[in-house]
């Protein structure tokens, strides 16, 4: 399970990592005496967040400059653990790393309290769809472990996650600089009921099964393998077999796949997450960037659709400009039709609506047309047609979630 | 679907959206484990025939385990062997006993970036793992490199869920792709048990000692273990203490000379 840790610069993310890998044992013997040179040699006493920071400039400038991720396991199973940096000037960082989780954390620094990057991270966790399940309060030592201010940070805490929309999270009181909290329920603030972070961990479920959802499969490219023109792409969701008959999107023609081959053999079927090869009856039809479907239950291709994005560029988002659009294999020039709303990604405040243009870390919900037809859905539909991201210049410079897969409607 | 399913699924999709874009890619093969593994996937992607050449940077101070392997191997899986050596350096004298992070630059870095130019590579296919080294746990699976190699840490592309970076900036000349990143150690030798990949013996002990990660047999050394099946091999390491690459020279020098060394293009 991959979990990434969200939170404002200095509330502590990095050494809660390091914290949990030392706690639960996944360091290396060379590890520990490579934390106690460096951290010597820097004349500082022995840093739990250089575990994470390792380029030599987060560790002079004690601040995580791009994302990393390290790996620690419990007795119920492994983890995958993204720390991302915490400065506003690392967003497309700390948004690199938390496209890769499957659940976020959300820290805050008991002394501190809730910043601006409290608030983007979690805006931005909560628009890409990753589930906000625990929330910790850092640096509870700092507060004389006290009850109240942990009291008063939760009750800040649900007040925002309730505006963004995202279900209540578990809020664990911690010291990640002793140990508090973390792998065992501390003595010092018995006045906590809950689990200890690593139990909140095991106990989270995430919820995997899009095997039972309608087929989409991706096409990627073809090969010709024995003379035969094969098909290799990755089913998205839902599960393909051997003579069923599909409908190719956006080209809406018909064909029927005579058989899933894989290096060696060939297979009945295949589920979502699996990347096969596919022979069809007519094998001139699928291009790369067609999604394929059931014949019964097909997608509908659009050339407009609404989005909520959050722009990472400094050069604004105006509205006609020509963005490159990515959307799983699909491919094509599009351009921000409407901007229906401009948001403050950290204050969650709508700025403007029928806006003209969106600024750098701003998010906004925003009608885009597409030059050749796409296939989007939501992303409960179907994660990997619910997001895309917008290039220019070859850079990624915006990402992107489906609200409806027309100009049709209110956004959100 | 289970762990390594996930684990081979996701390499398989990076490895053709990587021949997709680039065509003319070659895939970086030290005869580690972590590199047959990536070849072993890399068959599988592609129906049992590479469209691309196989690159051993040859040191001329490897194993000669690993020379054996090797050409055993390029044989059997009919492969398109390259071999990028710094004839030059050599016979100059560079060897391990000059300053560690020259000879590896000269013999190893120096020699893979006459073969890109030779070649005029787009991508190279390289099997590291986050887990195996805390500067290459901040990689990217579609890392670009400027023509002089350098690797431009402090401003990596965004790269967002599976949407990597494929066009080349202004200064850039090609790409990394690092198809194993989120492969864990322990995640590769169960792998290579079940599906029943070929390694390199200096993995099995012999005498007391095994080989954890392999190189040059200059600057490798062995590991205390008893280990000498895979099976065992797995449960030394579902409980070991020692790291994987505590016997490899470079990255013992100082804390930051795997940070210089990938940022002049080391691998």
């Amino acid at each position: 399970m991959n979990i990434t840790i969200a939170g404002h610069v200095d509330h502590g993310k990095s050494t809660l990592i390091g914290r949990i890998l030392l706690d639960t044992r996944s360091l290396s013997k060379g590890k520990m005496e490579e934390l106690s040179r460096v951290s010597r040699e820097l004349g500082k006493e022995a840093e739990l967040a250089y575990l994470a920071d390792q380029l030599k400039e987060e560790r002079e400038q004690e601040r995580t400059i791009d994302t990393t991720q390290s790996f620690f396991k419990t007795r119920k199973r492994r983890y995958c653990i993204i720390d991302v940096p915490g400065h506003v000037e690392f967003l497309k960082n700390m948004i690199t790393g938390a496209t890769q989780a499957d659940s976020a954390m959300l820290l805050i620094d008991a002394k501190a309290g809730i910043e601006e990057q409290t608030r983007r991270h979690a805006y931005i966790v909560g628009m890409i769809g990753i589930p906000l399940h625990i929330a910790v309060i850092n640096k509870m030592d700092l507060v004389s472990y006290s009850e109240e201010r942990f009291g008063e940070l939760s009750s800040g805490l649900l007040d925002f996650t309730r505006r963004i929309s995202a279900k209540e999270p578990l809020v664990i009181p911690i010291s990640a600089r002793h140990g508090d909290n973390i792998t065992s329920r501390s003595l010092k603030m018995r006045w906590y009921k809950g689990p200890c972070l690593t139990e909140a961990l095991d106990r989270l479920e995430v919820a995997k099964g899009s095997s039972e959802k309608p087929l989409r499969f991706a096409v990627q490219d073809s090969y010709i393998i024995d003379g035969e023109r094969i098909i290799v792409g990755k089913v998205l969701s839902g599960k393909i077999a051997a003579r069923q008959h599909i409908k190719l999107l956006p080209s809406s023609k018909d064909a029927r796949v005579e058989a899933i081959k894989i290096f060696g053999g060939q297979l009945r079927q295949a589920m979502a997450g699996e990347n096969v090869g596919l022979k069809l009856n007519d094998p001139s039809l699928a291009k790369r960037g067609e999604i394929i479907c059931d014949s019964t239950c097909a997608a509908e291709s659009c050339d407009g659709f609404r989005a909520n994005i959050f722009w990472m560029s400094d050069r604004p988002l105006r509205k006609n400009d020509g963005l490159l659009l990515r959307c799983s294999t699909q491919k094509t020039e599009c351009r921000a039709e409407i901007i229906e709303r401009r948001i403050n990604s950290s204050t969650f405040e709508v700025l403007e609506e029928d806006a003209q243009a969106l600024n750098a870390n701003e998010a906004g919900t925003v009608i885009f047309s597409t030059e050749r037809p796409v296939i989007v859905e939501r992303p409960d539909q179907t994660e990997e047609l619910g997001r895309f991201v917008l290039d220019s210049g070859g850079e990624t410079v915006g990402a992107g979630i489906i609200v409806s897969a027309s100009r049709q409607g209110r956004g959100l | 679907m289970n762990h390594l399913s996930e684990l081979e699924n996701r390499t398989i999709y990076i490895l053709r959206e990587a021949y997709h874009r680039f065509k003319n890619i070659a895939l970086l093969w030290s005869i580690g484990k972590d590199s047959t593994t990536l070849l072993w996937i890399a068959r599988k992607a592609f129906f049992g025939r590479l469209p691309f050449p196989v690159m051993h940077i040859d040191t001329s101070y490897k194993f000669k385990e690993i020379y054996a392997f090797r050409d055993r191997y390029a044989v059997e899986w009919g492969l398109d062997l390259v071999i990028a050596r710094n004839d030059k350096a050599i016979a100059e004298g560079m060897g391990p006993k000059k300053e560690k992070l020259e000879c590896c630059n000269a013999l190893k870095t120096e020699a893979l970036k006459m073969k890109i130019n030779e070649l005029g590579l787009k991508a190279l296919l390289l099997a590291i793992r986050r887990d195996e080294h805390g500067i290459r746990a901040k990689e990217r699976y579609f890392s670009p490199r400027a023509s002089d190699f350098t690797w431009n840490y402090r401003h990596q592309p965004a790269e967002l869920w599976d949407l990597y970076k494929s066009r080349l900036g202004a200064e850039e000349e090609h790409f990394r792709v690092h198809p194993m990143l989120h492969w864990t150690e322990l995640d590769i030798w169960r792998y290579i048990e079940k599906e029943k990949v070929p390694v390199v013996s200096l993995y099995f002990a012999r005498g007391g000692k095994r080989y954890r990660s392999i190189g040059c047999e200059t600057c490798c050394m062995p590991v205390a273990s008893g280990a000498n099946t895979i099976q065992k091999i797995i449960k030394e390491l579902e409980t070991t203490k020692v790291a994987e690459r505590s016997g490899r020279a470079q990255d013992k020098e100082s804390a930051y000379t795997m940070q210089k060394l990938r940022s002049l293009g080391y691998m």
